[in-house]
């Protein structure tokens, strides 16, 4: 007789076998002797995807709508048939970058970045609840269906139970504390649980002979095999359309379940677990692609016998077709049979809420509570001594929050759903996953904005459109958000949103929330740029079987591998650290000594260690830390090289400053050489000029005294000292014109009356301004060659005469004495005037050449002969000519004679006005 | 990415074929609500066809001569990260 006592009691003997199993594995494990390092192990821990969805709620889903639960099936059959390359690439992709998680994997893919894994988090544990919820709700009413045992009663006409009569939550209670014994039992780097997955094993193969057990009761034991089940319900055209897809949903259905599934059996969190995390070595997956497979088609034959056998046992809608598996057997009356059923149904429950929640439990604490705590500065976590204990805390925190939160789910929504409407709603939310991971193994151009862009589009879609209508549906909302949507707006009615009508609830959720999600991802992954790490994340991943290095392999640190000791035994103890650290001396084949720098290999070794205990993102900060914030990811090396290009600028652009200083300077001290010629031709010029006029004066004073103490002078003689005098006078005055005239010119403030006019005008004025000396000189012959095309210039007249006069003058002064001759020629050349002023005089010796043109210079020796000018007339001539824009210079050969010539440019040439007058001595 | 031996196509021929045995319209087909030997037609198809598929896959992965296929993989990224690492060393 099957009592209450009989069917805990049995529970209780299952779950301390599946405790026994689970230490045993776990025992074996540390002793390095694994037992589950099997092919067959790996692929019956495969099986950990089919749940109480299966056990119970296939047959349900195929007494209401036929073969729409197959694409469940099929969809991982197709999947796995890929298997050898998807999930081989995952599997060696997180066995390198050492991932423990999905959301780790995707954190990870696109720069270790904690927003995304946080997110990743968080839409796992909101889109698994209602999963869980799924678990405990079967086990629950498959426990309270039993216990009425011989009559058959439905827990939907119960009535509501108190939260502490209900099953559900010892239930929840159990498998809590089960996934805390063994899966926070040690934090390990590689955050294997290889008692868990013998555990998982087992419950698959219980779950798999109780469902056979009670397909092959139902199918021959009950009717006369599969052709006498379907023969009896064909007699029934009720039935009939069972046999079709158009109960199935039609195409639109089937096609978005298959899809569905197809994706779901990577990205749920516990099939992540499984496949990846928990896997033993990577040739397990080649057995796996086909036994996996197999499994499901075995688990799934009697699914339809099963369920018309319910149908033709009770009458319609009197018995809930969720729970045929169990009520079948006891209509029967064949109670170990039903016994057996509830216990496969408890190992598919269990199995899938103890791998779900320590999958959730790990992501929870190593994507989103650590990497939270981390960069909480004030808790100081970074310094903390232990930190495995504060890991374990949060992990059963964890595990309790997700089963309670499932818990809560399913007293929420109550009975207003059949379980695999339920867990429908999971797959689709886990759907959400594959956009990023696959687009992020096979693309290389997926961004972290991208996925973070798909994911969170994809979450806040699902939300709407699948969580929001179950809460709708069980009344915690207005249903009128269902049939009006919100606020009355049709349109954005959420099981027909933008009006796309015509699909049923999960089609329609699959259908928007991959529309946004992928196309958000791509999107923008395209407008958006990867910085360094995610790029080189991204090639690490995509070109995974290519790539041999582990990691980009920059950094500079002072850390020493003892520090790195130290980091590692706080967060996964002593022994795992110990064992890590030898296992790296083994296979790189060296010593590890604690005083040496840590290089890169062991830093990066460490890292990937501390990622399968505390995530990715956590473990880089933890690295960092370590390293005195001296790790430098490929950003920061990009950043450092920045610098670096940046200092080259910066000592390109110095170097031209000191070079444009150094050329400053040497102006300047050129300046100031020039300032000090000046200063001392000033000095020069001062004494030369005292020098000038004392000459005179003596004259003038000396002829005045003898002329005013000799009243006995003949009157000739005194009238020759005086007409000395009045020369000598004379020539003071000129001398003071002139250095009035230079200074003047020189401060640039000579009144100059430029205007254009005919230059043979102005040699014509001075060659009669000349008359009078020639007139005094007879011995002089005097030519001039004058060109009657001469061009017309752009000068000051009376200044071009002084420069003529002058000239000519000075002729007069230095030629022949006996047999001068003075020529004159002006004739254009080129588009210029040139004169030229030629005589036959002494010429001027060499070493006077240079000083031809300065002041107060004058040919001959001025101490002995009497001086013949003031010498300052051609300093004069050459300020008045350049100041014209025009060249003077001469020609001259020792006694022969001297040629002084000036070049003009025509007045169609010159620069005017000129501004400024250049001070020039040459 | 991976050295694709004759077992890698062959299996994405097979998904390929998958696709096609379990999508519209090729399900279309078997849409009907007769029975064959006593079992749905729909039923026996897609059965039928499952087993099929894994009896394939089954064949293609587990050839004796397609653990040289597979496996040839692990060695040759084996030598090539002995090479590269080498060179890295030398370096």
């Amino acid at each position: 007789m099957l009592t209450g006592l009989t069917i805990v009691s049995v529970s209780l003997v299952y779950l301390s076998i599946l405790f026994a199993i689970a230490y045993y594995g776990d025992r074996r494990a540390d002793e390095g002797r694994s037992i589950i390092a099997s092919p067959y192990i790996y692929a019956l821990s495969i099986a950990v995807y089919c749940t109480a969805w299966t056990f119970y709620g296939s047959v349900g889903r195929a007494a209401s709508s036929g073969v729409s639960f197959l694409p469940i099936y099929i969809g991982p059959t197709l999947t796995f048939i890929l298997g050898w390359f998807l999930i081989r690439k995952i599997i060696r992709i997180s066995k390198v970058n050492r991932i423990t998680s999905i959301a780790d994997f995707i954190a990870s893919r696109y720069g270790k970045s904690y927003y995304l894994g946080g997110l990743v988090t968080i839409i796992a544990v909101v889109g698994i609840m209602p999963y869980i919820s799924l678990q405990l709700k079967a086990i629950s009413t498959s426990f309270t269906v039993l216990l009425h045992y011989p009559s058959i009663v439905m827990p939907a006409n119960l009535g509501s139970t108190p939260v502490f009569q209900d099953t559900a939550l010892y239930v929840a209670l159990i498998m809590a504390a089960f996934a805390i014994l063994f899966g926070t039992r040690h934090i390990d780097a590689s955050e294997r649980h290889e008692g868990m997955v013998a555990a998982i094993a087992f419950e698959s193969v219980v779950k798999l002979f109780a469902f056979l057990a009670v397909g092959l009761f139902v199918t021959f034991g009950v009717f006369g095999g599969f052709g006498d089940v379907f023969s009896r319900a064909a007699a029934d055209p009720a039935f009939h359309k069972l046999f079709t897809l158009s109960a199935a949903g039609g195409y639109s259905g089937w096609i978005s379940l298959t899809l569905a599934s197809m994706t779901a059996i990577i990205m749920l969190p516990r099939q992540f677990q499984v496949l990846v995390v928990e896997n033993v070595d990577e040739r397990h997956v080649k057995k796996a692609i086909w036994l996996f497979p197999l499994y499901l088609l075995l688990i799934n034959v009697f699914v339809l016998p099963i369920a018309f056998g319910g149908l033709l046992q009770f009458p319609r809608h009197s018995v809930d077709v969720d729970t045929f598996v169990l009520t079948v057997p006891m209509a029967k009356h064949y109670q170990a049979i039903a016994l057996f059923a509830f216990i496969g149904g408890l190992s598919a429950a269990t199995g899938m809420i103890i791998v779900e929640t320590i999958a959730l439990a790990t992501m929870v604490s190593n994507d989103l509570v650590m990497p939270f705590l981390l960069r909480l500065g004030r808790l100081h976590l970074s310094e903390r001594k232990d930190l495995t204990g504060l890991l374990r805390a949060i992990r059963r925190g964890a595990i309790i929050f997700v089963i309670l939160l499932g818990y809560a789910y399913v007293r929420l929504i109550g009975e207003s759903y059949a379980l695999v409407s339920i867990g429908l709603m999971s797959f689709v939310a886990a759907a959400q996953f594959f956009p990023s991971i696959v687009g992020g193994i096979f693309w290389k151009g997926g961004t972290r904005l991208g996925a973070l862009a798909g994911l969170s589009a994809g979450f806040a879609v699902w939300i709407y459109t699948l969580l929001l209508p179950s809460f709708a549906r069980s009344g915690w909302l207005s249903e009128r958000f269902l049939h009006d949507g919100p606020w009355g707006l049709k349109l954005f009615m959420p099981y027909a949103l933008f009006g796309l009508e015509g699909l049923d609830p999960v089609a329609h959720a699959l259908f928007w929330t991959m529309a946004f999600n992928v196309g958000l991802f791509v999107v923008v992954s395209l407008v958006t740029t990867q910085s360094m790490i995610e790029r080189s994340q991204a090639v690490l991943f995509v070109d995974i079987f290519k790539r041999t290095s582990e990691g980009a392999r920059i950094w500079r640190g002072r850390a020493t591998i003892g520090d790195l000791r130290r980091l590692m035994n706080r967060f996964i103890g002593e022994g795992p650290t110990y064992q890590a650290f030898r296992r790296f001396e083994r296979d790189k084949g060296r010593r590890l000594d604690d005083a040496h720098a840590a290089d890169a290999d062991i830093v990066h070794y460490s890292e990937r260690q501390l990622a399968g205990a505390i995530g990715a993102a956590s473990a880089r900060i933890m690295i960092a830390s370590v390293l005195r914030e001296e790790m430098h990811d490929i950003d920061e090396v990009m950043q450092i090289l920045d610098e670096a290009s940046q200092l080259v600028v910066y000592s390109r652009q110095l170097e031209e400053k000191s070079q444009q200083l150094e050329a400053a300077t040497a102006e300047l001290t050129a300046a100031n050489e020039r300032l000090k010629e000046l200063d001392k031709m000033k000095d020069d010029f001062v004494s030369t000029v005292s020098h000038e006029f004392r000459t005179p004066l003596t004259s003038i004073r000396s002829f005045s005294e003898i002329v005013h103490d000799n009243p006995d002078l003949g009157i000739e003689q005194r009238n020759e000292f005086l007409n000395i005098i009045v020369q000598e006078s004379e020539r003071l005055t000129r001398l003071i014109n002139d250095i009035l005239d230079l200074a003047k010119m020189e401060a640039g403030k000579t009144d100059w009356q430029m205007r254009e006019i005919a230059p043979k005008q102005v040699i014509d004025n001075a060659l009669a301004a000349m008359a009078g000396l020639l007139a005094k000189n007879p011995h002089i012959r005097f030519e001039t060659h004058i060109a009657e095309d001469l061009p017309n210039v752009f000068v000051d007249a009376d200044r071009l005469t002084q420069v003529l006069v002058n000239l000519i003058s000075n002729a007069v002064k230095f030629c022949n004495r006996e047999n001068g001759l003075i020529s004159i020629t002006a004739r254009p050349e080129g588009a210029s005037l040139r004169v030229d002023v030629s005589d036959n005089g002494i010429g001027i010796a060499k070493k006077d050449r240079r000083k031809v043109f300065e002041r107060f210079q004058q040919a001959g020796d001025t101490l002995i002969d009497k001086p013949q000018g003031t010498g300052l007339g051609l300093p004069i001539c050459l300020h008045i000519v350049e100041r014209f824009g025009g060249q003077i210079w001469f020609e001259s050969e020792l006694w022969k004679g001297s040629t002084f010539s000036f070049r003009i440019p025509s007045a169609h040439y010159a620069e005017r006005p000129r501004l400024e007058a250049r001070i020039e001595t040459v | 990415m991976v050295r694709r031996g004759l077992t890698s196509e062959r299996l994405i021929g097979l998904f390929l074929f998958g696709m096609l045995l379990f999508m519209p319209p090729l399900i279309g087909v078997f849409d009907r609500s007769y029975l064959v030997g006593g079992i749905p037609l729909l039923y026996f198809y897609l059965f039928l066809a499952w087993a099929m598929v894994i009896v394939v896959l089954m064949l293609i992965v587990e050839r004796p001569l397609s653990d040289g296929d597979l496996d040839e993989e692990e060695p040759v990224m084996g030598a090539d990260a002995d090479l590269d690492q080498t060179k890295e060393s030398r370096g």
